[in-house]
């Protein structure tokens, strides 16, 4: 939508500047632009209305309340995430590597806390993962393209290219990155940091990066991310992943309906991961 | 010319085994971290920079300060600064070739860092970052060399290099432009997100780097009879003094914008650094940096002011200690407090506090010990080099 405004706008301008009147041209740039340009405001300090204009957009959105409901669900699917892609445990707060785990709601949405929130909200868990921002700073930062986004939408990591500079790291402002400051597949005291490993997933190596990559190698074979396939097998609905560019997928219909917020919108990171408190 | 280094007193030759046997330990050091990780330093999850960086960016201003001595002479013709012009260029040449010793070090996979150029990215401020600060070295020791060659030679240096001499004013600017950039362009890290990031940190190196070429040049001057000169030192504290007031009005500048707007993300960082943090989910009160901060903030001041008096005492004393204040007071500045004190709060506003390890600081202690090596054997270069050719002059 953004795309054929700007297209238009230029397009006015440059016909205006020759001083050639531009009724034709203005008049077929409008009408190709109206139809998606109907009833939403411009991308101003981020919010809910910006789309990529093309492809598909992989995108989340998680139903707190049912998590709420269902304790335990939510460390089920940290536990399925974590135990497939290898994600070691280290038992300390400095080496800690997390894909996927929760946090209360005045840590996962500092922006959006207040002074006496009901007692629901207070004593929420809520999952936090990788945005999949649609403008991702972490990719920006990257120095060598080891961090990028895929055809889909979801935000990659290359694990032989990182050199592990970490700028990704102070990048994200959701602190959904992780770095391996030693290596995963050692162990202390006789337990391996990995409990058991998957060998369908490869383990990193001691000093680079790792995050969420919202299951890109099951979402490209046509199925849902497993922390998704886990949530849905405790409770229906519980969070809903598609095609945010496709207005017929799930995850677009239950935009439409619910009322959802992301995290930190007005950083202008487009995040693709709604919450439905 | 480069003889120059292997004749010495027995103060130099201790001076150089001192820092060699640093330099040493700092070797140790690394292989252990590279064998183990950088969880070999105190850095985490949530405070993913540590002391190299903030080495590192520090530094990058001591390269840049150097500018402040290249200028007036090359720009000018200000022939005072004759005795320090080259001090200048080749304090820089140390200052970067640190900085470039603190990226390796900080790197998780050195062995890796050529990726930066194998798959450039334009849109990375690191990218920029490789090119100005390679650059700078390049022109920096281009320039140093052929124009102290020229002078052992007894001729004035060639015109083909006044083209890179001019180059490479605009070029120190842009080395900590670019730093800045490395942190200010970054959303959801507020400290870092301000616009006068950039002039602050120019501010603090015209400070700093001038500051430290003006000790060690008090320094050579007893150890190595080597006089800058009544007039050169005056110019120096005035570029030194008001570089550093210009600092701390950037430095004011935040504390009002973050006070008086009120927004908590614009203080907490500042609460942090100067009174101490608490964490809401755990309660618990994080202060570590503090002390140093307030002490860099006194020291600078006091610094200032004495900087001004020695020059009216004619006290050189007072100015070496001076100049010591206020070079201290930067490093802490922006050498602890402005990388580390970015970390905090978390994204997640939690407060996760820093403390590095004995292997990091030896790491530390061994790559300053490597620039002062550096240094101490061009420098050695340039006061021989000088003597010789005003000797010269004065029989002719």
């Amino acid at each position: 939508m953004d795309n054929t405004r700007r297209k238009f706008l230029k397009l006015a301008g440059l016909t205006a500047a020759a001083g050639v009147a531009a009724p034709v041209l203005g008049s077929k740039a409008l009408a190709s632009s109206a139809p998606a340009a109907h009833g939403e405001p411009a991308a101003h300090g981020g919010g809910h209305h910006e789309e990529a204009p093309t492809g598909v957009r992989h995108g989340l959105v998680i139903d707190t309340g049912k998590f709420h409901d269902n304790p335990g669900l939510a460390e089920k699917c940290q536990k399925v995430c974590h135990d497939y892609h290898n994600v070691p445990k280290f038992n300390n707060g400095k080496d800690e590597i997390k894909w996927i785990w929760t946090e209360k709601f005045a840590n996962v949405f500092p922006e959006h806390s207040h002074y006496k929130k009901d007692d629901r909200i207070s004593s929420m868990n809520i999952l936090a993962l990788c945005n999949h921002c649609d403008s991702p700073p972490c990719v920006r930062a990257c120095p060598t393209k080891a961090t990028f986004k895929n055809k889909e939408g979801a935000v990659m990591m290359d694990f032989h290219r990182c050199i592990g500079c970490r700028f990704c790291m102070a990048a994200c402002p959701y602190g959904a990155r992780s770095f391996n400051w030693r290596s995963p597949r050692g162990s202390e005291d006789g337990k391996p940091f990995i409990e058991k490993y998957n060998p369908l997933f490869p383990s990193r190596m001691r000093g680079v990066v790792e995050k969420c990559s919202l299951c890109a190698w099951r979402t490209k074979q046509g199925k849902e991310p497993l922390c998704v396939e886990e949530a849905n097998k405790g409770v229906e609905g519980a969070m809903v992943f598609g095609d945010l560019n496709d207005p017929n997928s799930d995850v677009s219909m239950t935009l439409r309906k619910r009322f959802t917020i992301q995290r930190k919108p007005s950083l202008g990171t487009k995040p693709s991961i709604f919450y439905i408190i | 010319m480069v003889d120059k280094v292997l004749k010495g007193n027995g103060l130099y030759w201790g001076w150089l085994t001192l820092l060699l046997m640093v330099m040493g330990a700092g070797a140790v050091a690394y292989l252990v971290q590279f064998n183990y990780g950088l969880g070999a330093t105190g850095m985490s999850r949530d405070v993913t920079w540590g002391i190299y960086i903030s080495q590192f960016t520090f530094l990058v201003g001591v390269a840049a300060g150097g500018l402040m001595l290249v200028l007036p002479y090359y720009l000018h013709d200000y022939k005072s600064f004759g005795r320090i012009t080259l001090l200048g260029e080749f304090m820089a040449i140390a200052a970067v070739a640190m900085c470039l010793m603190f990226i390796i070090a900080d790197l998780g996979q050195p062995m890796r860092a050529m990726n930066v150029i194998l798959h450039p990215t334009p849109n990375s401020m690191l990218f920029y970052d490789m090119i100005v600060l390679n650059g700078y070295l390049f022109l920096n020791v281009l320039c140093g060399f052929v124009v102290l060659s020229s002078e052992y030679r007894g001729v004035k240096y060639p015109n083909w290099v006044k083209p890179f001499i001019y180059i490479s004013i605009p070029w120190a600017i842009s080395i900590h432009t670019v730093t800045a950039f490395l942190y200010c362009g970054l959303p959801g890290r507020h400290f870092w997100l301000t616009a006068v990031l950039a002039p602050r940190f120019l501010a603090s190196a015209f400070a700093a780097g001038p500051a430290l070429l003006m000790v060690i040049a008090l320094i050579m001057k007893r150890t190595a009879n080597f006089d800058v000169g009544e007039t050169a030192k005056n110019k120096l504290v005035t570029i030194i003094g008001y570089a550093a007031i210009i600092n701390f009005f950037l430095l004011g500048c935040e504390v009002f914008v973050g006070y008086y707007s009120n927004i908590p993300g614009h203080m907490h960082t500042l609460d942090y650094l100067f009174f101490g943090l608490v964490d809401h989910s755990t309660g618990v009160m994080h202060n570590n940096l503090v002390p140093f901060m307030r002490a860099s903030v006194a020291m600078g001041i006091l610094g200032i002011c004495m900087l001004f008096i020695s020059r009216r005492q004619k006290s050189d004393a007072m100015l070496a200690t001076s100049c010591i204040l206020i070079f201290v007071a930067f490093w802490i500045d922006k050498g602890l407090g402005l990388v580390l004190g970015g970390f905090v709060p978390t994204p997640m506003e939690h407060v996760v506090e820093y403390t590095p390890t004995v292997v990091e600081l030896t790491v530390t202690a061994g790559v300053w010990s490597t620039g002062f090596f550096i240094l101490t054997l061009l420098y050695k270069m340039v006061v021989a080099v000088k003597r010789d050719s005003e000797a010269t002059l004065k029989i002719s």
